[in-house]
């Protein structure tokens, strides 16, 4: 079974397609990376697997169960988000604990005090953190705060829309390194969105390129270390991140 | 060498807080040439300010002491705000980050580009028309024409940021000041522009300040570098010899960073404690 | 006190009530710095405790008729005067100031909330909902205020209840419109999309993460209002359709003292002292919520 799976999806804003025939699969505990430049609908796609407001044709299944329109409280338990700027994507007006306690309190369930202080642990945040406001940290610690968000409900699949690419060199080396270390340690499968190919390469086992809603060329994490992507496009966007071509 | 273009000692730049004065620039000093300088730092740095404040475009409360900040012989700080007018643009220009926000939405590039001219010079129509289309042409706008009848919202990110960069270019200034000019683009066509950018400076032989996140790009499109952190120069060096950088700070920048052929399990982390306390 | 201000500022708060209270405390330590809203803080408060004790500060009853000493000016034995049945103007007033807040209050307690719920539900949901729901706003936002107000109370009857429903029915279209404006700028806004994913459903979303962000425009457009309810409240009263005889409401006490206006000059003049100081009251501390509480100015610091 697999964790994602996609066959041809396409995904239109009112009369403009933005995603065709798009057709992928994530197995379980793999990380996969959808590269891509603005425009490529690559977060499209991310939405439309979320279910935040975009609608499609086509069939995709998260672990198995095929995607319907919407999110229920089912779809929420195996799969989360983090979302790419750290300083919208939390509620200005809660404290860190009402944030992380907020799934738990959707879903019923108890001991919010202890799960709360466990993930804070859990993402590298001191307890002092809990009762501040989001105003009160910076943003790699908001991106701590948006990580822990999504794990609170213990999810299986994560999607990660561009996690760092609002952050700071340093601290994106640390969210990387903090992302790497909680998807060993609780076995999760990642879907990542992003622009950036080197994080790719640090932090998946395959990709997909797209290119103006379509996904040119899928290949394997080595293909990219080595510089042997085959379709132009992906060479091209190999050679502008700073790629060597061999 | 001859007199430097822009000569700064001591720079400061503070802001008010509940809990006082926060310097966010403390005492940055260095001369530049006709010659490209990149000001490399993360968020909070203080590099965007420094930049800002060769321009005077600080606002009150925030406070800008120097023991001297000179452009070409004029002391910047002295001067009233309409002498200022008259530096900006003509003789120093600023690309900033966002296109979006920087054109203005309800009028014609065409209007847009010749208004930096108007404000500055006192060119016939027809000279001032000429002019900015063979700037939209230099910076490889394939029909200036038809692109100068457009506005802001009708093109794209990357062809906003060319005409930011034709806008600020067509007075002939002596000095540009890029602050994170393609950060808001995408990869492919940040190359492009800032090859642009790099020519019309080389060509013209005009003082660069690159301010940017990247320390690639920097290191890229510079001859020489400044490595800020926290208000201070940490670095300076010269752009090719990034690599043997010696300060703590530059070298955790270049470690943090992944590359495309990562091996690593783990990036290195900044471990701001071990300079911080000195 | 400098533990308690310590408690209170402290950087890691350690409970969820330490963390409310710190934030109240920096509020209103921004607003003590502002001298107009200090000044229209104190004006409000002083409304509401003269509203409280009203029984003992007035040296008179309200309604007392007093016919030997009709129409006196102003003395050390009545403060204001006293009107054409020889009440005290004074007691009258500090008796008014119970009917002007009751306005004031039920009005802001009725409209404020109908005005939040239909702006944020339909600016979350859009479509048809927002399409009708907007549709009924404008209709009511397209009548004069008083115009519509005197329909109601004339269709309804005078009186002060009569007065705050028709009030309330004209005060809230503006609520609903500014609600819905503030909800559009952050339905599709990343921390909602986060609750979405979490499956809360639309009812909490709603209420427990778009209302609360849109209480404080709504807070600093109710208290600016206050002064334009006051005055409707009074314009009601002067054409006798709000509070009836012998009630010392300020509009009415107006009313009757138009009479005797070149003679008696008092006896209008001071009623209308209290309504414009009121008014101001409010329109400072309004003002001065909007400093401190706006989104768009600050928070960050």
């Amino acid at each position: 079974m697999s964790a994602i799976s996609l066959n041809n999806v396409d995904i239109s804003y009112g009369d403009t397609k933005v995603a065709f025939g798009t057709s992928f699969e994530v197995a379980e505990g793999e990380s996969f990376g959808l590269v891509g430049e603005s425009g490529s609908g690559k977060s499209t796609i991310l939405r439309a697997i979320a279910g935040l407001g975009t609608t499609w044709t086509g069939e995709v299944s998260v672990l198995g169960q095929p995607r319907k329109p919407g999110i229920d409280k089912g779809f929420a338990s195996k799969c989360q988000m983090v979302f790419q700027d750290p300083y919208g994507s939390l509620h200005p007006r809660k404290t860190i604990d009402a944030t992380l306690g907020e799934p738990l309190s959707v879903h019923g369930i108890g001991d919010r005090g202890g799960r709360i202080e466990a993930m804070l642990e859990a993402v590298g945040l001191d307890r002092r953190f809990r009762f501040r406001y989001p105003h009160q940290l910076s943003g790699g610690q908001r991106q701590r705060v948006a990580i822990a968000r999504a794990l609170m409900l213990e999810p299986k699949v994560l999607l990660l829309d561009e996690p760092t690419s609002a952050l700071d060199v340093s601290v994106q080396a640390e969210i990387l390194n903090l992302l790497k270390r909680l998807r060993k340690e609780q076995n999760l499968t990642f879907l990542l969105v992003t622009h950036n190919l080197p994080v790719v390469s640090f932090l998946c086992d395959r990709l997909a390129i797209m290119r103006q809603g379509r996904i040119v060329e899928i290949a394997d994490i080595g293909q990219l270390k080595s510089g042997k992507l085959t379709d132009p496009y992906s060479r091209e966007l190999y050679e502008a991140s700073g790629g060597k071509t061999s | 060498m001859t007199a430097p273009l822009l000569d700064i000692d001591k720079l400061t730049v503070s802001f008010p807080t509940p809990y006082g004065r926060v310097e966010v620039v403390k005492g940055v000093s260095f001369t530049l040439g006709r010659e490209r300088l990149g000001i490399v730092g993360e968020s909070g740095s203080g590099k965007s300010m420094t930049g800002r404040s060769i321009l005077k475009l600080i606002r009150p409360p925030g406070e800008v002491t120097a023991n001297r900040l000179t452009f070409s012989g004029i002391d910047i700080l002295s001067q009233s705000e309409k002498q200022m007018r008259a530096i900006r643009g003509a003789r120093i220009s600023m690309v900033m980050q966002d296109p979006k926000f920087s054109l203005n939405p309800v009028m014609t590039i065409g209007a847009q580009i010749a208004e930096a001219l108007v404000a500055h010079t006192k060119l016939p129509r027809r000279e001032i028309a000429r002019r900015s289309r063979d700037m939209l042409e230099a910076v490889r706008i394939d029909d200036p024409d038809r692109v100068m009848r457009l506005y802001p919202h009708e093109v794209s990110g990357g062809m906003g940021q060319r005409v930011m960069i034709a806008m600020m270019l067509v007075p002939e200034p002596d000095l540009l000041i890029a602050d994170e000019p393609t950060s808001a683009l995408d990869v492919s066509i940040q190359a492009q522009v800032l090859d642009i950018m790099d020519e019309l400076v080389r060509n013209k032989g005009m003082g660069l300040i690159l301010i940017s996140h990247d320390l690639e790009l920097v290191s890229r499109y510079c001859d020489r570098i400044l490595v800020m952190n926290a208000g201070e120069i940490v670095e300076e060096c010269v752009a090719s010899e990034l690599s043997a950088a010696s300060h703590p700070y530059t070298r955790g920048l270049i470690a943090a960073m992944p590359h495309m052929d990562e091996t690593r399990e783990i990036l290195p982390t900044l471990d701001r404690s071990q300079w911080e306390a000195t | 006190m400098a533990t308690t201000r310590d408690w209170l500022l402290a950087d890691s708060p350690t409970s969820r009530f330490q963390a409310r209270m710190g934030r109240a405390y920096r509020v209103t330590v921004a607003l003590l710095h502002n001298p107009l809203a200090t000044v229209g803080l104190a004006i409000v408060l002083l409304l509401i405790a003269t509203a409280i004790f009203a029984p003992l500060l007035a040296p008179y009853s309200p309604i007392g008729q007093d016919l030997p000493n009709r129409l006196k000016p102003p003395s050390a034995a009545h403060w204001m005067g006293t009107d054409e049945l020889g009440r005290d103007i004074y007691s009258r007033v500090i008796y008014g100031s119970r009917i002007t807040l009751m306005i004031v209050l039920l009005v802001a307690v009725i409209s404020a909330p109908i005005g939040l719920v239909v702006g944020a539900v339909s600016g979350y949901f859009g479509g048809w909902i927002d399409r009708i729901l907007m549709g009924i706003t404008d209709v009511f936002l397209s009548m004069p205020k008083l115009i519509l107000a005197l329909a109601f109370v004339a269709a309804l009857g005078p009186g002060v209840e009569n007065a705050i429903i028709a009030i309330a029915i004209t005060a809230w279209p503006a609520y609903a419109r500014i609600a819905r404006a503030e909800t559009l700028t952050f339905r599709n806004s990343e921390f909602i999309a986060a609750v979405q994913m979490q499956g809360a459903a639309s009812a909490r979303i709603i209420f427990s993460h778009i209302l609360p962000l849109c209480t404080s425009s709504m807070i600093i457009r109710v208290t600016l209002d206050m002064a334009g309810i006051i005055l409707t409240a009074a314009g009601l009263g002067f054409i006798g359709l709000g509070a009836q005889p012998p009630l010392p409401e300020w509009g009415a006490m107006i009313s009757r003292g138009r009479t005797f206006i070149l003679d008696q000059w008092w006896v209008a003049t001071m009623p209308g002292f209290a309504i414009i100081i009121v008014s101001l009251g409010f329109c400072f501390l309004g003002d001065g919520l909007r400093d401190v509480l706006d989104p768009r100015q600050g928070e960050n610091s």
